[in-house]
């Protein structure tokens, strides 16, 4: 299968072979991350921008790990230190960006949808590292690499995604690919911070965390902002904690070889405990390994897709 | 299309056994031979190497498998990409002699490749190239091959192509007469 792609930017307009060919690419980029030479020359003379509009150091730092094992040329752009503090445009920048040579443009912004709005006006290809409450493909991509990694197929697993899946675009973009992939999905969290309509993508609600881990093979925490609590949605953290925290015991329901995933950063003792951050059903560390393999495929595929020629 | 076969079972046989042959010699014995076969038609020669030179010098060589796709000097030069596979070299390469296997030379570029590749995982005492089949006459690169099984000189209009038991239920080697230049592979 050949990917025609030029853009990747989210997980519900990707057909399941296409979600399927880039975790087979990942695995081929994984190895090239396990050599002592961690580097390949597959984007030599390519320059890839990392536009950056909110802050973010993990992603960021993993796509320029991914461009730099790939031979790419990187450049990072952030708006604190750019023009946009004097009012250009989110299309003005990325326009001048793109008159420089660039033919890669990675973004990440606060407005659901600015991803897309590259993509139909620029002629770059255009990988979405996360829009608003939106999409966020690499995560989600990397999250399933690794649920294949450790359980090998994904199809006919019952993962439940625990927390503020609202304003999650790590669960919207996972919602997606888990259930292209055939996998069965949960939520559970605060009546506030559960999407209404959620139901209609054949995802089930809880609102009781024990109901929701019976029986799981996958637990997929998110990240909790503290900043939820000031706009009302939660009475406290600790009562957040003490209703929605992972702990050992709780655990327990989930079946004996459940995994226990996180996006990050976590806050401990909040999200989940210490001892369930870091015993052996975890693979966090292994999420942000397998992030670098992910997303030199990503890159890879969009910038050799037949469509950027 | 006209073909024309210019391998068939028996002589793929005879030329691989001595190819084992000419290696041994030319390396002193099995000891320090790793063999890496390129993607993806070489990972089957390659096997069958290492058991001919396994039967000859009762030593199993190492057996590698590469994947040059990420290597490649014609990066957005073609669409009809080849999607990525895996490359799996379960040893080291330090200071022994590689023997890069692959079904056809012809431009030599995949060889480069290939080259640069196993440069990655280390520095090799030496790297020498084993063909099935050497198309003479439109090398591209100052490469040429330390073992074939056969020469052929052919016109850039026809192709040549070499099928395998393991992927296609028989051994054979032909040229294939095309009607424009541009399907040449």
């Amino acid at each position: 299968m050949v990917f025609e792609r030029k853009h990747i930017l989210g997980l519900e307009e990707l057909s399941s072979d296409e979600i399927r060919l880039i975790l087979d690419t990942a695995e081929s980029m994984k190895e090239v991350s396990e050599r002592d030479v961690k580097k390949v020359p597959a984007l030599k003379g390519v320059t890839v921008v990392n536009l950056f509009f909110e802050p973010s150091t993990r992603t960021r730092a993993s796509f320029e790990i991914a461009e730099k094992r790939l031979s790419a040329d990187v450049l990072n752009f952030t708006p604190t230190e750019s023009s946009v503090v004097k009012g250009e445009t989110l299309l003005d920048t990325a326009r001048n960006l793109e008159a420089m040579g660039a033919s890669v443009i990675v973004i990440r912004h606060a407005m659901s949808g600015a991803p897309w709005l590259l993509a139909r006006e620029l002629s770059s290809s255009i990988v979405n590292a996360g829009d608003g409450f939106h999409e966020h493909p690499s995560q989600a991509l990397l999250d399933l690499f690794t649920v294949r990694e450790v359980k090998k197929e994904i199809s006919g697993l019952k993962i439940v995604i625990v927390g503020d899946v609202s304003h999650s675009r790590v669960a919207r973009s996972n919602i997606w690919g888990f259930i292209k992939l055939g996998a069965e999905v949960r939520v559970v969290g605060p009546p506030t911070m559960i999407p209404r309509d959620i139901e209609k993508v054949d995802v089930r609600v809880y609102y009781d965390i024990e109901d929701a881990l019976e029986g799981v093979d996958v637990v997929m925490m998110l990240r909790l902002q503290k900043e939820r609590q000031e706009s009302g949605l939660l009475p406290s953290l600790r009562e957040y904690s003490r209703f929605y925290g992972l702990t050992r015991e709780r655990l327990r329901l989930a079946k004996e070889d459940v995994i226990v995933m996180h996006p990050g950063p976590i806050n401990r003792g909040v999200e989940l405990s210490s001892e369930v951050a870091d015993d052996v059903h975890s693979v966090i560390l292994n999420q942000v390994s397998n992030g670098i393999a992910v997303r030199m495929a990503m890159l890879y595929l969009v910038a050799s897709s037949g469509g950027n020629a | 299309m006209k073909s024309k076969v210019i391998m068939d079972s028996e002589t793929i046989t005879r030329a691989l056994s001595r190819i084992a042959h000419e290696i041994l010699e030319r390396n002193k014995g099995a000891k320090e031979l790793r063999i890496i076969g390129i993607r993806r038609r070489g990972i089957h020669l390659a096997r069958r190497l290492v058991d001919k030179i396994q039967e000859l010098a009762g030593i199993k060589p190492p057996l590698g498998t590469l994947d040059i796709t990420l290597y490649r000097d014609d990066f957005r030069r073609r669409t009809d990409w080849p999607s990525v596979q895996k490359t799996e070299i379960p040893f080291s390469v330090e200071d022994k002699n590689v023997i890069l296997v692959d079904d056809v030379l012809y431009t030599g570029r995949t060889t480069r490749a290939a080259i640069e590749a196993i440069m990655d995982y280390g520095r090799p005492a030496s790297i020498q190239l084993a063909v099935l089949v050497d198309r003479g006459g439109h090398r591209e690169l100052p490469i040429q091959a330390d073992y074939m099984g056969i020469k052929v000189m052919t016109i850039r209009t026809q192709k040549v192509d070499v099928l395998l038991k393991e992927l296609d239920g028989r051994d054979e080697a032909i040229v294939l007469q095309l009607d424009s230049p541009n399907e040449a592979g």
